[in-house]
């Protein structure tokens, strides 16, 4: 028999029962609950009178539409406060445990569940979030569902699902210096487009990946669904480990031992089977930046923006016009001559401590630049900023003239009162420039936290290495 | 949920591929609690020329008479023809909620994102995959022929045009048959509920630490 991947070693370890035709009741471990996607799922539960089946299984946090100044004054849009205090009361009438929006615990549902060991390695972790994907850098099977999944496990801890195929993405190599997770996984959904991995679980492997950090593979992790894939995951190794030792709800004593000795069986067998495999080769990846209104619209640094004459496929030459004309960008513009308006540092993509540091190094002792009308910092949780300012980040980044803000999703999504105005562009460490995303109009450019904060400094695009 | 079974209705077709779910249903609409009320609000960056915010009226804002369902000839249209990798992005279920709201039973493409796919079938609404030189024949056919509609038979599996070609789809066997039946599948979960019991009963002997008590 074949060996196993690390997917179908997590498959098969949930599966409650699976009729002939491969259709299967996928056991959950942990259920992720945000306000903007759970209220017509606790809705749905009170109409049928139907409990929530596993209340421990649940944590769920306010993030997409907390303001991320002035939060002692609640939130200003009546709008976005009945859709949080909706989570607060669904949460008290169905008895699940809540960080609410005062709770130094509360953050982005990505960051805090693995910051509280809520995430442990071989769960399986959903949220109605896409970007759940994240959790996978720890060994999980993770990945986002709609409001009818989120109902479907309150009620029944279980999902209806096929099997997806499994694709490995094996990033050899080391990466150079000024390189992140962030530039990896662009240059991934740059090589296999932005439905490469529609169908598959993706297992991110190879020595880049490994050398990278538990905070780094989930910045890789949570794109993989901007590359297609529901879910994408890395093997557990030492680090893996060591990150939850000592967490909440991470097991101590000898449940600690044997959780731990578990874990160590989660990675690919040598033999095991992908149905696709894509190889990268890491030393040749630059700091990428995107260019365009699909995140697989990207180059590295050093490049221009593309020509959509020289594209052959028809469909997709107009998609890029379409991109250029939005995005107000001229084919063969080098991409270090473009200015930008805005810096957001944050999100479930680069908003943990890790990201906040490799920032903060590059803009020690400078100033932002005169045309940058804002640069701010969302630190992804509670305690994210509490660290950051016991390190004393946050008064560097003021000192360079970043706004130093309170944890939630902020300008990724521009669903609370952070946004950009139509035409203005901005250098985000977010993970999505589709049109309109960060606001009607806005014009996004993906980049890594160091890419950001450089460009913050020269208020235009350019490469970190010789920054 | 509303059965699907055979539909005939006029076709929009919206000719550019990677159709976000924020360019469905912008950001600002999602802070509704409810499931309903989405169509006005669909493609609402695209469809209007102002800035849309939830609670105004919408049928005082300026349309864009560039948009394909604003023009006469797709008033109507309960079918969307679109291209690759339609629905990616986020997994907000109020993509398929605003697209049946609008009246939209169906969606033609030759590929969809996994989560908007998914949710769909949960909506009453049938994501069709035909191959990329069919929907690239269909978007000409529309153009050349006003009122152009389409017969989507669920029961066989065929998409049929008005000249009678006939194009056939897969569709998984079990998500046909709830879509086919208007099924909430909670309710069919449920009728496993002591296979789960047996399934966590296990799982507690084997990972005792995934369990607070």
């Amino acid at each position: 028999m074949a060996g196993r991947a690390l997917y179908d070693k997590l498959w098969d370890a949930h599966v409650v029962r699976s009729d002939a035709d491969g259709t299967a009741f996928l056991y959950i471990d942990r259920h992720l609950v945000h306000e903007v996607t759970s209220p017509q799922a606790f809705e749905g539960l009170r109409i049928a009178s139907r409990p929530v089946w596993r209340v421990d299984s649940v944590l769920a946090t306010p993030d997409h539409n907390v303001p991320t100044d002035g939060r002692a004054r609640g939130i200003a849009d009546p709008v976005s406060r009945v859709q949080v205090e909706t989570l607060d009361q669904n949460c008290q009438e169905f008895g699940l445990t809540e960080f609410g929006m005062s709770d130094v615990r509360q953050g982005i549902v990505h960051v805090i569940g693995p910051e509280q060991g809520a995430t442990l390695p071989g769960m399986t972790v959903v949220c109605g979030d896409s970007h759940t994907s994240t959790h996978g850098a720890f060994g999980a099977l993770a990945f986002g569902i709609g409001t009818s999944e989120v109902e479907h496990v309150l009620a029944t801890q279980c999902l209806i699902q096929k099997k997806s195929r499994a694709m490995l993405v094996r990033v050899n190599g080391s990466l150079g210096a000024g390189v992140t997770a962030k530039d990896v996984v662009l240059a991934i959904i740059g090589r296999i487009g932005t439905a490469g991995g529609t169908g598959y679980a993706i297992e991110f492997g190879g020595a880049a990946i490994q050398s990278l950090s538990v905070e780094g593979r989930m910045t890789v992790c949570n794109m993989a669904i901007e590359a297609g894939a529901r879910a994408g995951m890395v093997a557990v190794d030492q680090k893996t480990i060591d990150y939850f030792h000592g967490r909440p709800y991470a097991p101590t004593g000898e449940m600690w031992t044997r959780a731990v000795a578990a874990w160590r069986d989660l990675q690919s067998d040598a033999d095991a089977v992908f149905d696709h495999i894509v190889e990268l080769d890491g030393s040749s990846i630059a700091p990428q930046v995107t260019w365009g209104t699909s995140p697989e619209m990207v180059v590295p640094i050093m490049a221009r923006v593309p020509d959509p004459a020289q594209e052959t496929n028809a469909v997709k030459r107009e998609g890029m016009r379409a991109a250029l004309k939005y995005m107000g960008l001229e084919a063969n513009t080098p991409i270090a001559q473009i200015a930008v308006d805005k810096v957001f540092i944050g999100s479930c993509t680069n908003s943990r401590i890790e990201d906040l540091r490799a920032a903060a190094a590059v803009i020690q002792g400078r100033r932002i630049a005169n045309n940058i009308k804002l640069a701010m910092v969302v630190p992804g949780s509670g305690l994210v900023k509490q660290q950051a300012e016991k390190e004393g980040l946050d008064k560097l980044f003021s000192a360079a003239g970043f706004e130093w803000r309170e944890p939630g999703c902020s300008m990724c999504l521009a669903m609370n009162a952070d946004r950009l105005e139509p035409g203005e562009r901005c250098a985000s460490t977010s993970n999505r420039n589709f049109e309109g995303r960060q606001g009607a109009g806005g014009r996004t450019h993906l980049v890594s936290p160091a890419m950001a904060a450089a460009a913050a400094i020269a208020g235009h695009f350019v490469d970190v290495r010789n920054f | 949920m509303k059965p699907f079974t055979r539909h005939t209705g006029i076709v929009a077709p919206l000719d550019r591929p990677n159709v976000d779910t924020d360019a469905i249903i912008p950001k600002q609409f999602l802070k509704s609690i409810k499931r309903s009320g989405f169509g006005p609000n669909l493609f609402d960056e695209w469809r209007y020329l102002d800035r849309g915010e939830p609670g105004i009226d919408n049928s005082k804002r300026p349309l864009n008479p560039e948009f394909v369902l604003n023009q006469a000839r797709y008033q109507g249209a309960s079918i969307l023809l679109a291209r690759e990798n339609f629905g990616c992005g986020s997994s907000r279920e109020h993509a398929p909620w605003a697209l049946e709201d609008f009246g939209f039973r169906a969606i033609i493409a030759p590929s969809y994102a996994d989560i908007f796919y998914n949710n769909c079938f949960k909506n009453g609404v049938l994501p069709i995959v035909l191959d990329a030189a069919v929907v690239g024949e269909l978007f000409k056919e529309i153009v050349t022929h006003p009122g152009y509609r389409l017969t989507i038979d669920l029961h066989t599996q065929k998409v049929s045009t008005p000249s009678g070609k006939e194009y056939s789809f897969a569709v998984d066997a079990f998500r046909k048959h709830c879509l086919l039946n208007g099924l909430d599948d909670i309710g069919l979960t449920l009728q496993h509920v002591d296979a789960i019991r047996a399934y966590e009963q296990q799982r507690r002997v084997v990972a005792p630490w995934l369990f607070k008590s």
